[in-house]
């Protein structure tokens, strides 16, 4: 049987960029890139539901998140102190399948970074990273100590290719690609990889239980509906239906 | 002292049941706990054929509770007979299968089926306020109301208990209605039909506009309709509304329910259901209640 709730002590608590937070804590934690947990710090009724957030680093029973502040819950978890505690459950979702034979990109965008550190550490200096940034990147020592070749871009230059992530990437280099991001992101490179390359994408929605038993998180797949939290959140994306 | 219940001649271990919809078909949670030390489980609503539930937003957090607007998504009584409820009937756990429908045909044609399976119970939906046509429009007029409980009723040899919505015109004539038409038992409430809008889109959040409002902000008004309807009839009630914790479960045995169901509170804590069973026994322990009989409706008023 599997214990789903742990109680965990913050190490640290941190912005490392504009509205970008990092928190680190102490717990009996596992899981794999692409998992995550529902996360609660509080104990009062409003915000009712935790929040998931992707692991975005393990090492020695310590866990790492990387949020951007949002709304009502991620700023209670920003106003956490040290030695506060942190409700999690998990760890939840499927998680990236990685062949390591393969030639791999990552590309992120945004806060969908988080997870994607993981993802790099865990098959070191095997893959290729492109990250794609609204202004000022974050995360990027990270990057450079886990990933073969490091390509960023900002909406807003600042030293950096000035545009859209995808405008780094040719996806023909690549065997497999694992992305999260925005939607808008996620379908782009959807169309560039035309099932010619492998494509692997980590969804979000709105979730309830974070178990799969609500059915609150499903999305429209072409095998019919399916949940982020328990079928995913990484999906093959020519089973998925991208949106505007 | 023990927390057993006997429910139409059922016994449930205790009054404690994982209410529809919130607790699937069982599978999830029993990954984290083993769900037979609950009394019992609602599935989660079913249909005769399958339905792919709502497009767009389904679930909305609202201060202390939350709206959901999840269409009744089910793989149909036949598929889930094949697939879901073998393993419930593996585990020691009283089965209620939550049926829902669009017209009298199907509850009829859907009871008809759940006849010939081994679950004790049909909890009939006529009140769920997420699917267009059918399901609350049964749960709003009692004269509706009473033929669909009627019909189903000559179509099953089940225990059947009708699940009431705090959305109906007036809500004891609803029941008394029900029981009429041959409701052996009430489960009440289900979500409250209401609103929310995202002002920056100038939209509804949902996409069929309304949703239900489920959770800890619904509970007085639950525990107050619990009351006034276990006034109006002389069936057995099993109080659902916001029980986030033993202290609220044992406020509606008092108003008068004989089970509970706990729903949105799983999605708060995977275990939530579990310490809520722990935590009556405890407190029958602490009052030396031997049994829950000694305070169900202890509060009058009949
Ligand atoms: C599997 C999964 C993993 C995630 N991992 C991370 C992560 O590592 N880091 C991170 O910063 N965020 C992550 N998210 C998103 C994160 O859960 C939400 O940003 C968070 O719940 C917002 O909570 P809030 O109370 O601060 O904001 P709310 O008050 O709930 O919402 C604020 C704004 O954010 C939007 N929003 C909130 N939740 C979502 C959602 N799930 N999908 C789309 N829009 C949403 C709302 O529409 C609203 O405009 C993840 C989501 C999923 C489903
Ligand atoms: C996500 C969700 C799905 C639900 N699905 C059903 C359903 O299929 N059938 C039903 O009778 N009630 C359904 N309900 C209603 C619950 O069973 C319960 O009556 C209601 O949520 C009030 O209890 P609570 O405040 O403890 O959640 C659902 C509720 C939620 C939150
Ligand atoms: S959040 Fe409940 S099924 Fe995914």
């Amino acid at each position: 049987m599997k214990e789903g709730n742990i109680e965990c002590n913050v190490i640290d608590n941190r912005e490392i960029a504009n509205n970008i937070y990092k928190i680190t804590l102490r717990g009996h934690v596992l899981g794999n890139p692409g998992q995550f947990y529902m996360v609660r710090a509080w104990n009062g009724l409003d915000p009712f539901l935790s929040r998931p957030l992707s692991i975005s680093d393990i090492q020695d029973k310590q866990i790492s998140f990387v949020y951007e502040l949002r709304g009502k819950g991620t700023k209670e978890l920003a106003s956490i102190k040290t030695e506060e505690l942190v409700q999690l459950t998990g760890p939840l979702g499927n998680g990236f399948t990685v062949n390591e034979n393969l030639k791999s990109a990552v590309v992120s965008g945004g806060i969908g970074i988080a997870p994607m550190i993981y993802l790099l550490k865990k098959y070191h200096k095997n893959m290729d990273m492109y990250a794609g940034f609204r202004a000022e990147p974050y995360l990027i020592d990270e990057c450079l100590a886990h990933s073969n070749n490091l390509y960023i871009a900002s909406e807003e230059g600042l030293g950096w290719h000035k545009g859209l992530v995808t405008e780094l990437i040719n996806v023909d280099d690549y065997d497999v690609i694992y992305a999260c991001g925005p939607e808008p992101m996620l379908k782009a490179i959807a169309k560039m990889a035309q099932n010619k390359t492998m494509l692997y994408v980590s969804m979000e929605n709105y979730m309830a239980c974070g178990i799969g038993s609500c059915l609150g998180c499903t999305i429209q797949t072409r095998d019919g509906m399916k949940r982020v939290c328990k079928d995913g959140p990484v999906f093959d994306a020519k089973e998925v239906y991208f949106y505007e | 002292m023990n927390s057993t219940v006997e429910f139409l001649g059922i016994n449930f271990k205790n009054p404690v049941i994982a209410a529809s919809g919130t607790f699937g078909y069982g599978k999830e949670y029993d990954e984290y706990f083993d769900i037979s030390i609950l009394g019992g489980i609602s599935t989660k609503g079913l249909t005769l054929h399958e339905k792919i539930g709502n497009l767009g937003r389904r679930i909305y957090e609202t201060p202390s509770g939350l709206m959901n607007s999840i269409g009744l998504q089910n793989p149909g009584i036949n598929r889930f007979i094949e697939d879901e409820l073998p393993f419930l009937l593996k585990k020691d756990i009283v089965i209620l299968a939550n049926l829902g429908g669009d017209s009298i045909e199907e509850y009829v044609l859907g009871a008809k089926k759940l006849d010939e399976t081994d679950i004790p119970i049909i909890e009939l939906n006529i009140s769920c306020p997420n699917v267009k046509e059918g399901g609350m429009a049964f749960g709003i007029d009692e004269k509706v109301a009473y033929e669909v409980v009627k019909e189903v009723r000559m179509a099953t040899k089940k225990k059947l208990v009708v699940k009431l919505s705090p959305n109906a015109k007036d809500i004891s004539k609803m029941a008394q209605a029900c029981v009429k038409a041959g409701a052996d038992a009430l489960s009440l409430v289900n979500t409250f039909n209401a609103l929310a809008i995202d002002i920056n889109k100038r939209k509804p959040i949902f996409n069929n506009i309304t949703a239900g409002l489920s959770g800890p902000c619904i509970k007085p008004i639950a525990l107050r309709i619990v009351y006034e309807v276990k006034k109006a009839v002389d069936v057995p009630i099993i109080g659902i509304g916001g029980i986030m914790d033993y202290e609220d479960a044992i406020e509606f045995i008092m108003a008068g329910a004989t089970l509970i169901q706990v729903g949105s509170a799983n999605f708060r804590d995977i275990y939530a259901s579990k310490k809520i069973v722990e935590g009556i026994e405890e407190f029958m322990k602490k009052e030396k209640i031997s049994n829950l009989k000694e305070i169900t409706g202890i509060i009058g008023g009949k």
